[in-house]
Formats: structure tokens, C-alpha cells, sequence
């Protein structure tokens, strides 16, 4: 095993289940064989804030959190979130991203705008980009909600490790009456 | 067998393993999940307490009846307990006692982030610090066998990063062989009188000396040489950071912060040509080190406030790396009330009255936040009570009339009510609003004694808080459905005129409460377009399930998100073209 630690942001919005998709990313890691870290805030950023979580996995991971500027794989569930983030990103780093935009209470009360063209901004400085229209293929696996599932697939994807991993930690950690429809929503979004 | 384990998943196995038979706390974020985890070891008496300190006090017994006890709480949580805290280390234990306190340094969701080092120093009783989840773990074993074996409380301190954080944990058998708790009679050692105590004060300066001797052979006070140009002393989540950003140089690593072995630090600073404290917040491991005539360097290059991070560590020493703060100037997203949420029309109204708000601490406290903005002051916990009758004691006449104090029932029951015996008892004329939504809302929904359930989900007795609130000698107690925005109004309006002590209660449950029959959604809400001016007025109330749509029509239209509303009625009472109804 290479000394070589692999670093993982997901951001979004509190209430988006991104700390669900975290905790299956650091199962499958430590199934692995890898060492792994994660972190993330919990308390005020439920209520609808910002939200980054970090995991790392490796042969020996010290700190919990992504040193800034050297995040591999950017996976985010929201547009905006995802631009917010990208300075925690390397150069060349990957992002698999949520065709998603969420107002901030600003916008919704309309003194401020939306960022428009916020996904040619991403690309253009990160080519290694992946759009996914998470809901469209939820609902085709049979549940808007797994919307997450389906980008966890994309992103394992880019990930070196091997399917049946994935497939154990999903098992563990999903409830067992929407296993199947994650199941098909990880795998819808592993082939994209 | 190892799991992934968050460091307070960790601590909360830890006491399991230790075979503790008590556990305590009141919920406080990044402190919370130690007691919500530990209810899955039937073995453990688990439980709420209304306050840090009757936590800390109910460890104590079980400790004194010879039960191993542990009792959780957030930094400032510790302001709250110190009281039995100090005179706790003059008396020692019976059972193991175990504080673990999690501090928040970069205020995530606190409100100050004071170091909690300095109460081990100050209490004069020893304080462990984890640095990953597999030593949140072990740290709470080993606190059980210090304790006893030096007959102190001990403390583990762990900070948001650490308890947050999660990494793989080896998972043992709990200990065996540890005697039965029964009553034992030891007044000499127990009763803190005068007499007493001046015999136990001794014992704790020799206890300190003891440890810090200890300290130097403890194989968690650990040397790791590598280059010797630089050597690093660190505890916590600090040390992960330094061994990621400088992985060639020497560090000493600290599990015990307090008392600090001294002739290992001695030991390792004559090693290295350059030595550095790498340490959050306060200098405590610093000046110490200072104390002991060794050159070192601390908060020359590193920040008194905030956490530290890769990225920070980095910039202090002169070394290239990434900057977090680089990116565009993007809308901001910060925490807001959920939509239904009962304190919503409640800020509403407070704004409409111009009310001079003084707040606590909870959800509510976003009631402060834009368009609401209805919150003057907030201390900590307990405090809104206590400042508004100050604020009356000094103003005029007419001004006593706006101040208001909003209080969480979880809050009240903490120590507000301390704060209204006051009001009551010395007349001044302010209004208090107990925001009962029957949940301890903000730290996740915890029980709490107004809940009717206990932490392991068991009924209970629930507090009537009017009738508290007449034993109190309130006179006026009015109890309102704050989703009635001109009942709410109206009421406040009432009673803040009033020139003697009165209570509000809000009588709504809070929308994340999932236990049955306590919160129903109801029929969702939307906005007929043909009806809408595009006044704005249902913006006011800041409610996330209403978006502003402003290429709509002539001014732009709102809408509402059926999938966000839960049909609180809300938005519906502002307008005034009948444009909000049920969906059909």
C-alpha cells in the first residue's frame, strides 16, 4: 500500500444527508483495508447552513480534516456550496457535482441573486468535472430521495476500490425497506 | 474487531468497557452524542439532567456510593458545574469519576471558547486529551483507573474536531472484578467543612506532585524522536496536524495536559536545537514551560482565538499551502429557524412591538438573524431573565414597558428560573416568554423535564409550567399559540404594558419532534398567482419554504415549496389579498 492519502470533501446544504453519504464513504475505506478519518460540524449547521464534511483514507491518516488546497475529489450536493468550496481543492482535483441550486434565505427573500453560470465557472477551472442529475435518476431508481446514492455512485466511480465494498457499506448503513432502491440509485450513478 | 467510532462514540464505549454504572450530562453541542450513544449499554444508568451541575452533583453520589460515574457536558457547561467541581477535588472519589468537557474552539455553536485546561489547572485535578477517536477510547479507561488510583476526580477534555471526528477503534471486553457499589460511611473525607477540608488540601498539592511524576513514565506522555531541529510539544487533535504538516520533526505528545511532567518536558527540550508549543486557544502547555525557565515559542506565531488547522499550522512556520479563505464572493448561507417553526411568529411580533429582547440560548437565538431581528442581548445559558430584570432596574418608565426576555423551556428549567424567583421576588416590572416547544431543540431534540419522556425514552412526569410559574408568585401567566400571530401580538402587547412581573407561555411543539402525537404537519400552503401584488409581506416572516421569484409578473411573486411547508398558518395571516391558502 502506497503511503498516498486520498482526500474527500462533501459539501451542501444541513439536511441534504451528507453526513449518511460520509459515514458510507468511511465504511467502505476502513472494509478496504485503509485507514480513515473523517470530519464534520454538527449543532448550528443543520438549520439549513453550510455544510463540509471531510474524509480521508489512506495507509496512515493523521489529521481529521482536509489540509487546505489538497482535496482530491470535490462531491458536492449543491451548485453553490460546490463553488464555495473549491479553494479546499488541489489543482487538477475532480468534482462530481449535484445538477442542484438551493436558495439561501438572502435569495429567497430577494435581496440578493443566485449566482447564474456558476457551473461553467466550476468547470473551467476544474476540467475534471461531473455534472449529475441526481433527482432524474433517483426518481428512475425509484425515489427522489436517493438522490445522494446516485452521486455516491458517480463518485466511487473515481475512487479505486472495489464494488463489493461499496455494496457492504451500503448495506450496513441504509435502512433496510430503501436498501434496494439505493442499491439501484448507487449503480445508476457508478455507470454514468 | 474495530468500528469507525466519532470521538464521543469512542468516549461513551470507553465508559462501557470501564464498567460504568452512571452517566449524566446535560446536552451541549460538540458534547451531545456521549450520553445519546451510551444508552445502547443497558448496563449504564443513563439520564438528562436539567443543569450541568445536578449532572455533575448525580456523579458525585453514584461516585461516593462506589459506582464508577461519568458526567459529559460543552466547555461552558463547566462554569456551571464548578461549584461541586472544586470542593469535588478536595474530597476525592469513591468510584472512579470521570468529567469529560468539549470545548469549541472557532465557536462552531457556542458562544465563547474559553480553554477548559485551565479548570484542570485550576481545580487542581488531572485532564487527559485525546487526540483520535481510538485514544477518546482508551483515555476513558485509563481516567477510571487514575481516578481511583489517586483518589481525584479526573477530567478529558475533547474539542470539536475530536468529538466530530471519527476514526477506527479497536473494540474490547469491559473490565471485570470491580467491587459492588454499597454505601459506605467516611465523613471525615466527605462532609467539607472547615476542619475537614484544611486536612484534604494538603493531599491535593502532594496528589498534583504524585502525577506529574507519574507523568513522565506514562507511556501516553510519549517522546518521538525524529529530526531533533525542531521538536513540537502537542496534545489533541493539534498533534495530528503537526504530524501531518511537519512529519520530520521531533514532537513530545501530551495525553496528560495537567498536571504536565515536568522532567519529561525538561528531558526532551534539552534534545531538540528549536523548541515549539503547538497548542489551540490559551497557552497553557507555554507558560508553563516558560514557568520552568525553557525557551520556547508559542502564540508568537500561532492565534489566542479560533482552531488551528493544517492550513494555519503551515502559515506560522513559514511553510507554503493552501488558503481556505481564497474563494468568490458568493451569498451566504447561514442557519435560519425551519419553516413551521413556533418561535417564528413570536420574533415576528417582538420586531412589530420594537421589544427590547433579551435572549438565551437555543434555537430561538436565531430570532436575532434578518428579516426577524428581534434579539438585544444574549449571554449564556439561563441569562435573558436576570438581564432583563437589570435592564428595568435602571431605564424609565416608559422604555421598562419594551423589554422582554425569551427563554427555552430546556433553558428555563437550567437556570432561568433562578432568574424569574428573582424577578419576581424584588418586583420588576419586565415580561418573560417561556418558548415551550417541549423539546431541547437546538443541541438535536433532547428530552428534558418538561417532555414527559427520559433520555432512555422511558415516560415521565412532565413540568406544568404554569402552575411552576404561579408557585413562583407570577400573577399574570398567559398561555398563547404562537402560530396566532394577532393572539401573539396582542398578548405581548398586554402584558408588556403591564407595570409587575408577568409570564407568556407558547404552547406549540417544535417540527422535528417524531415522537407520536406531538407534532402533526398539516395541510400544506401555497400562493395563488392571480392573487399575489408581489408585496412581500409573507418575506418578513423568513420562513425558508417561501421563495421570492422575481421575474414573476409586474414586482415579482412569491411561492411556497410544498415539499418545505408544513402548514403552520403563518404566512397565510400576513397577507392581505388572500392570496395564501390550503393547496387543494
Amino acid at each position: 500500500m502506497s503511503d498516498q492519502i486520498t482526500n474527500i470533501l462533501l459539501v451542501g446544504v444541513g439536511g441534504q444527508g451528507i453526513l449518511l453519504a460520509s459515514e458510507i464513504l468511511s465504511e467502505t475505506f476502513m472494509l478496504a483495508g485503509f485507514d480513515v478519518k473523517k470530519s464534520e460540524i454538527h449543532g448550528m449547521s443543520q438549520r439549513g447552513g453550510s455544510v463540509v464534511s471531510h474524509v480521508r483514507y489512506g495507509k496512515e491518516v493523521f489529521s481529521p480534516i482536509v489540509p487546505e488546497g489538497e482535496g482530491d475529489i470535490l462531491f458536492g450536493f449543491e451548485l453553490m456550496e460546490t463553488c464555495r468550496a473549491l479553494p479546499l481543492l488541489k489543482k487538477g482535483g475532480r468534482v462530481v457535482v449535484n445538477d442542484l441550486r438551493i436558495q439561501p434565505p438572502s435569495v429567497l427573500m430577494g435581496q440578493e441573486s443566485y449566482p447564474e453560470g456558476l457551473v461553467d465557472r466550476i468547470r473551467s477551472r476544474f476540467p475534471d468535472f461531473l455534472l449529475v442529475d441526481g433527482q432524474k435518476l433517483a426518481l428512475e431508481a425509484g425515489n427522489p430521495r436517493a438522490a445522494n446514492t446516485v452521486l455516491l455512485g458517480a463518485v466511487s466511480k473515481r475512487l479505486d476500490i472495489d464494488e463489493k465494498f461499496w455494496l457492504t457499506a451500503l448495506e450496513k448503513l441504509v435502512p433496510k425497506k430503501a436498501l434496494e432502491i439505493n442499491r439501484k440509485a448507487f449503480m445508476l450513478g457508478r455507470n454514468l | 474487531m474495530h468500528e469507525i467510532l466519532s470521538g464521543n462514540e469512542a468516549i461513551a464505549r470507553g465508559a462501557y468497557e470501564a464498567g460504568v454504572k452512571v452517566a449524566c450530562a446535560y446536552p451541549g453541542t460538540p458534547s451531545t452524542e456521549i450520553l445519546e450513544t451510551i444508552i445502547q449499554y443497558k448496563e449504564i444508568n443513563s439520564s438528562w439532567a436539567p443543569n450541568e451541575k445536578v449532572a455533575l452533583e448525580v456523579a458525585i453520589g453514584a461516585s461516593f456510593g462506589g459506582g464508577r460515574s461519568l458526567v459529559a457536558m460543552k466547555h461552558v457547561g463547566v462554569n456551571v458545574a464548578a461549584d461541586p467541581l472544586f470542593t469535588l477535588s478536595y474530597t476525592g472519589v469513591n468510584g472512579g469519576l470521570l468529567l469529560v468537557v468539549a470545548d469549541d474552539p472557532e465557536m462552531h455553536s457556542s458562544q465563547n471558547e474559553q480553554d477548559s485546561r485551565n479548570y484542570a489547572k485550576f481545580a487542581k485535578i488531572p485532564m487527559l486529551e485525546p487526540a483520535d477517536s481510538r485514544e477518546c477510547k482508551e483515555f476513558t479507561r485509563l481516567a477510571f483507573e487514575l481516578s481511583e488510583q489517586y483518589d481525584t476526580p479526573v477530567m478529558l477534555r475533547s474539542t470539536t474536531r475530536i468529538s466530530h471526528g471519527k476514526s477506527i477503534v479497536d473494540l474490547a471486553e469491559p473490565v471485570t472484578g470491580l467491587a459492588e457499589p454499597k454505601l459506605s460511611r467516611n465523613p471525615s473525607k466527605l462532609v467539607m467543612l472547615p476542619g475537614n477540608a484544611k486536612i484534604r488540601h494538603p493531599l491535593v498539592e502532594e496528589r498534583l506532585v504524585k502525577l506529574s511524576a507519574a507523568g513522565c513514565t506514562m507511556p501516553i506522555n510519549r517522546q518521538e524522536l525524529r529530526d531533533t531541529k525542531v521538536g513540537i510539544i502537542t496534545a489533541g487533535v493539534c498533534y495530528q496536524y503537526v504530524r501531518e504538516v511537519l512529519p520530520d520533526a521531533s514532537t513530545l505528545k501530551l495525553g496528560m495536559v495537567h498536571p504536565l511532567p515536568r522532567d519529561l518536558i525538561r528531558e526532551f527540550a534539552a534534545k531538540v536545537d528549536r523548541l515549539y508549543v503547538v497548542e489551540e486557544l490559551d497557552p497553557f502547555i507555554e507558560e508553563q514551560v516558560k514557568a520552568m525557565g525553557i525557551a520556547v515559542t508559542g502564540k508568537e506565531i500561532f492565534s489566542l482565538c479560533g482552531e488551528l488547522t493544517p492550513g494555519r499550522i503551515r502559515k506560522a512556520f513559514g511553510l507554503p499551502g493552501g488558503d481556505a479563505s481564497a474563494g468568490e464572493k458568493l451569498p451566504g448561507r447561514p442557519p435560519n429557524m425551519c419553516p413551521g417553526c413556533p418561535h417564528r411568529g413570536v420574533f415576528f411580533a417582538l420586531n412589530q412591538l420594537k421589544a427590547y429582547v433579551t435572549g438565551d440560548i437555543g434555537c430561538y437565538t436565531l430570532g436575532f438573524m434578518p428579516p426577524l431581528s428581534a434579539m438585544d442581548t444574549c449571554i449564556c445559558m439561563g441569562a435573558s431573565i436576570g438581564t432583563a430584570t437589570g435592564v428595568v432596574k435602571v431605564v424609565g418608565e416608559e422604555e421598562r414597558k419594551k423589554v422582554v426576555a425569551v427563554i427555552g423551556d430546556s433553558t428555563f428549567l437550567h437556570t432561568g428560573i433562578n432568574g424569574l424567583m428573582d424577578m419576581v421576588y424584588n418586583n420588576a416590572p419586565a415580561t418573560v416568554v417561556i418558548l415551550d416547544n417541549r423539546i431541547t431543540a437546538m443541541t438535536g431534540r433532547q428530552d428534558n423535564p418538561a417532555s414527559g419522556f427520559t433520555l432512555m425514552n422511558e415516560p415521565t412526569s412532565r413540568i406544568d409550567f404554569p402552575l411552576l410559574c404561579k408557585a413562583l408568585g407570577v400573577k399574570h401567566i398567559r398561555v398563547i399559540n404562537p402560530l396566532d400571530l394577532e393572539e401573539t401580538k396582542r398578548v405581548l402587547q398586554e402584558e408588556m404594558s403591564r407595570p409587575e412581573p408577568s409570564v407568556i407561555i407558547t404552547d406549540k411543539p417544535c417540527v422535528l419532534i417524531n415522537r407520536e402525537g406531538v407534532f402533526t404537519k398539516g395541510p400544506v400552503y401555497q400562493v395563488d398567482a392571480d392573487q399575489c401584488t408581489g408585496c412581500r409581506a409573507c418575506l418578513k416572516i423568513g420562513c425558508p419554504a417561501i421563495e421570492w421569484k422575481p421575474g414573476e409578473g409586474k414586482k415579482g411573486k412569491a411561492f411556497i415549496d410544498p415539499l418545505l411547508c408544513t402548514g403552520c398558518d403563518v404566512c397565510r395571516q400576513l397577507c392581505k389579498f388572500d392570496a395564501i391558502g390550503r393547496s387543494k
